[in-house]
């Protein structure tokens, strides 16, 4: 199987285990990414923030790209790439007008076919195949956290339930972890407010690992880089929020699987992680 | 203030907000469900209800006790009110517009100046380079917010693990983004 990888710039720094554990699980699972040639950044929040021309025009040259290299189809990990990316897609495929404005503004025709998905979109078509790779079932007790990005708003991305969504607890069951009902799986952690509102952060990611912790998990999982460093990263703020100590580490859903795989942990890059990834070697 | 009203009523933020975004304000009923799971209400001036609210008004000196409020500049975007909203408007795109606006009519709350000073600081990195230069994108902000001592203890872990590269990454298509820049945002500085 072959698909269109866009990695995204937080992969290539301050989330660069995401990007590894991926390579490896694809590696490990027979999934070839077909890296988009001399892809961009695709705008993050900031140009949704400022300009929404800008906002649509950074991924819409990605999609450009990615079409030219004879992609059919990309993976997005980061769950904020994804959303900028499949936003665009959707506001052009919908709009032939702004659609043909944008060919102008990036300066080339695209038909904006390429399909964009998520991390947890492409692992669910291994489900049938996973189980029997599992050499090191991760048995631990997870909370799944979801954030926003990968499911709102639903009208555009058309991804798992908006509320209570199941795809990371199916692909972590599937792994050998016991994932558990909690209250927080799609509150939002505070997103691009890590540097500028971190105050806001503290308190908006200290509720979501005291929930995890208060529901018995001995580890959140994640699927988006935003969520895994303000939940990891700034640990440190969020426990003095709380007046807490918690040690809960906060893992990519690839890194899971790829340890029940039974991938080395360094090539999964768990070695990066603020809050360090080691699990009271309780059973579940 | 009830003595000042708009000439036509095209004028007021809620028509304008129909016209751009097809959202019409009128549906909403202030059932207070988007601001019921707003994870910032509690810290805005006034919530996405009472905002709302306001802009069906349509009043000129409320429409601008909008534009001027804090809490547009608390928004994270989570799009839970707009998930939630069981008259499905599209209470985040509201508050998309309206910051715009507030920027385009130099009417930002003074507290919105760290916020934009990031963003503007991280457009600039990808303006340049094609992708994100984190290191340069703090150091940016650093010195546009002159918030130069924050988090100058995370750094230096963030380097020992291997999150922190030092160079940029330099795109061959630098000149086709600095021509996106040109002719979206460009047309506004």
């Amino acid at each position: 199987m072959r698909i269109g990888y866009y990695p995204g710039c937080s992969l290539l720094g301050s989330s660069r285990e995401f990007d590894e554990s991926v390579r490896a699980l694809a590696g490990a699972l027979g999934l070839e990414l077909v890296q988009v040639p001399d892809w961009n950044c695709c705008g993050a929040s900031s140009a949704h923030v400022l300009d929404h021309k800008l906002s649509l025009a950074l991924p819409a040259r990605i999609l450009a790209q990615a079409e030219a290299a004879g992609l059919e189809e990309i993976l997005a990990p980061c769950a904020a790439c994804y959303n900028r990316l499949a936003s665009a897609r959707d506001a052009l495929d919908k709009d032939p007008v702004l659609a043909r404005e944008m060919e102008k503004v990036i300066g080339r025709p695209a038909t904006h076919k390429v399909r964009v998905v998520n991390i947890l979109e492409v692992l669910d078509r291994f489900k049938d195949t996973l189980p029997g790779l599992l050499k090191v079932p991760f048995a631990h007790k997870v909370a799944c956290y979801y954030g926003c990005l990968l499911v709102r708003p639903a009208k555009v991305l058309h991804f798992d339930r908006a509320e209570d969504p199941q795809s990371m607890d199916r692909l972590a069951a599937a792994a050998g972890a016991a994932p558990l009902d909690w209250n927080y799986k799609t509150e939002c952690c505070g997103a691009a407010f890590s540097v500028t509102r971190t105050d806001l952060v503290a308190r908006l990611s200290g509720k979501i690992v005291a929930d995890a912790v208060r529901a018995g998990a001995e580890a959140i999982l994640v699927a988006c880089p935003m969520c895994q460093s303000n939940l990891d990263m700034r640990r440190t703020e969020s426990n003095a929020y709380l007046g807490a100590d918690h040690q809960i580490p906060v893992l990519f859903i690839t890194q899971a699987l790829g340890l029940a795989l039974g991938i080395d942990a360094n090539r999964l890059g768990l070695q990066r992680h603020m809050v360090p990834a080691t699990f009271a070697p309780a059973a579940v | 203030m009830a003595g000042v009203t708009y000439a036509t009523t095209t004028e007021s933020l809620a028509a304008q907000v129909r016209q751009h975004l097809g959202v019409n304000l009128s549906h909403c009923y202030q059932c207070g469900k988007c601001a019921a799971g707003c994870p910032v209400a509690e810290d805005m001036d006034m919530t996405s209800c009472r905002l709302l609210r306001l802009l069906q008004l349509q009043q000129p000196a409320l429409d601008q006790r909008v534009l001027a409020s804090e809490g547009i500049w608390l928004c994270l975007t989570c799009e839970t009110c707009s998930t939630r909203c069981p008259q499905e408007v599209e209470v985040a795109k509201v508050m998309d517009f309206v910051r715009s606006e507030a920027i385009a009519r130099d009417v930002a709350h003074p507290r919105s100046r760290d916020i934009l000073s990031f963003h503007r600081a991280f457009l600039d990195s990808i303006r340049t380079t094609g992708r994100l230069y984190e290191i340069g994108l703090v150091a940016d902000y650093k010195v546009r917010s002159r918030h130069v001592l924050k988090d100058v203890a995370l750094a230096p872990k963030m380097y020992l693990r291997g999150k922190l590269p030092l160079l940029p990454h330099l795109i061959k298509g630098r000149d086709e983004v600095k021509r996106i820049f040109q002719r979206t945002l460009g047309r506004r500085r």
